[in-house]
């Protein structure tokens, strides 16, 4: 495949009169794990609504494999792999019902859901699992049954916004790990929002997102310098230390 | 790879996947379907038998001889078990939409239009279940409609399920919050049930207010009801027909267009 999983030129969005997203640009290269780093209220969720086309993006273009979401939005839709910020399975179902269930929004029958789902969840470490209810799993277990369900279709492109918020150290470790070890693999890009900046690595493409803008992006030892990434980030942007987590 | 799944075949896939979860989710929802059941035979057995005496009822089609009042609610109380599950549906969608399910089926690859009429569909099916159940009750009750009735009923129970479905779905796209159903519930769900031909004839209203009577004329689900009671009879009544098929697709097409994002309502709000 030729060009980004990934690419996102010039966007912009407005909420009524507040502008939410200022020109934004980023693209992300298979099997890269790219931070979206920003604090809350940065604009990291309107950009993944725009990505997914909850709401429309009227202004710049985002193309997924090389197909546009707005003008070619089922074949940009079907590589793409989504874990939300709010928790989206179904409680009442087991991992292996919700699997399905989102396996046939895919167009992916009973039998070739149930293969894969037994793959992508040895993936995640939690084939064990797959007959329990939903309601009955930790935090950690819960968001990498997400992670599992994103890539039931085989998608190219894995977005994840603020997936470890309010899992504890350990499993935000493991969440993260899961992700990183899978954008190794080399078959997906992963887009990675988050206002963590201790999730982000010196070796990973970076892109800064503040009051919907992006400040900086690059390799994100490069941006830090020689001071580390929260204090660069505070310089480039004023706000106070007690704002940003980590 | 995957986008060669984005053909037909893939699509009632996906439809059948929604219909799938709707039915395990009313499976496991016991008391979702006794309350359902409840509602109307509380109407059928005591409501109805204490009004038996109060109203006289003339033959009006497409009843061929008097007919008890029980047997005149009964299709009324049908299009009712329709209307709260096409609202309750709606509600669910509300819910979803908070907790991000909606979320997850909005990202399906196929087009929206189909997703949401998929869910329609589905909720469409359980509604049905309801109706036939509640029927067979009533059938010990002996309220009797002839055999075939029960079968051209179907079609009619189809349109008519889609058409509450479709305003409901639309409702949901526009309630911001899921205490606003409350609300929906006094707005919408009395108002159509009471101001229609569910409880009484029409004529019947006429005598006491002309308003009224106007008003019930333009309700969507009195013909819903008729569209129902004249299938039980084995009979169509081709203007409940008509506006049936008409309310139903202004709503799903309003409802499609609200879940636009290029055009629609839930677009232009935040979060």
């Amino acid at each position: 495949m030729s060009g980004p999983t990934l690419s996102v030129t010039g966007v912009s969005h407005n909420f009524g009169a507040t502008k939410a997203l200022d020109d934004v640009s980023l693209t992300v290269e298979q099997g890269a794990f790219v931070a979206l780093l920003g604090i809350n209220g940065a604009g990291k969720s309107t950009l993944f609504s725009l990505i997914t086309r909850l709401y429309d993006n009227v202004s710049g273009s985002i193309e997924v494999c090389g197909h546009d979401v707005r003008r070619d939005a089922g074949p940009a839709l079907a590589q793409m792999g989504v874990v939300f910020q709010s928790r989206s399975l179904d409680m009442s179902l087991t991992i292996r019902q919700n699997l399905r269930y989102h396996a046939a929004l895919h167009g992916i029958g009973k039998r070739e859901a149930r293969e894969r789902g037994d793959k992508v969840l040895e993936s995640v470490g939690l084939l064990e699992k797959a007959e329990s209810k939903v309601a009955t799993l930790s935090g950690g277990q819960l968001r990498r049954a997400e992670i599992a369900r994103a890539l039931m279709h085989g998608p190219k492109l894995l977005l994840l916004d603020e997936a470890t918020v309010g899992l504890d150290v350990r499993s935000r470790r493991d969440v993260v790990d899961t992700v990183r070890n899978l954008a190794d693999t080399g078959e997906v890009g992963v887009l990675w929002a988050t206002h963590l900046f201790d999730e982000v690595r010196g070796s990973d493409p970076l892109v800064l997102l503040h009051k919907g803008a992006v400040i900086e992006s690059g390799i994100a030892a490069g941006i830090a310098g020689d001071v580390t990434l929260s204090e660069r980030f505070l310089s480039l942007t004023g706000v106070e230390r007690d704002e940003i987590a980590a | 790879m995957s986008v060669n799944r984005l053909n037909w075949r893939g699509r009632f896939t996906a439809m059948g996947g929604i219909i799938w979860r709707e039915a395990i989710r009313f499976a496991q929802q016991r008391e979702r379907f006794l309350s359902a059941l409840v509602r109307p035979l509380v109407w059928l057995f005591i409501f109805a038998a204490g009004f038996r005496s109060v109203l006289g009822l003339s033959i009006t089609p497409p009843y061929e001889t008097y007919v008890l009042y029980e047997a005149y609610v009964t299709p009324g109380l049908c299009a009712m078990i329709q209307l709260f599950n096409g609202m309750q549906s709606s509600l669910s969608m509300v819910y979803d939409r908070e907790t991000g399910a909606m979320r997850t089926l909005l990202v399906s690859p196929y087009p929206r239009w189909f997703v949401l009429s998929s869910k329609l569909i589905a909720g469409v099916a359980v509604s049905i279940l309801q109706v036939y159940a509640f029927l067979l009750i009533a059938w010990f009750w002996d309220i009797r409609p002839p055999p075939l009735g029960y079968i051209t009923l179907l079609p009619a129970l189809i349109l008519s399920g889609m058409m509450l479905g479709a305003i409901g779905l639309f409702l949901s796209s526009a309630i911001k919050q899921l205490e606003n159903f409350a609300g929906v519930m006094n707005f919408v769900i009395f108002p159509m049930f009471f101001a229609s031909s569910a409880l009484y004839p029409l004529w019947r209203i006429a005598e006491s207010s002309e308003l009224l009577y106007d008003i019930c004329n333009l309700n969507p689900f009195t013909y819903a009801v008729e569209l129902i009671r004249f299938a039980l009879y084995v009979q169509i009544n081709w203007l409940a027909l008509g506006v049936v098929v008409g309310v139903t697709a202004a709503f799903l097409a309003a409802a499609i267009y609200a879940y636009d994002p290029s055009k629609g309502l839930v677009g232009r709000r935040r979060g």
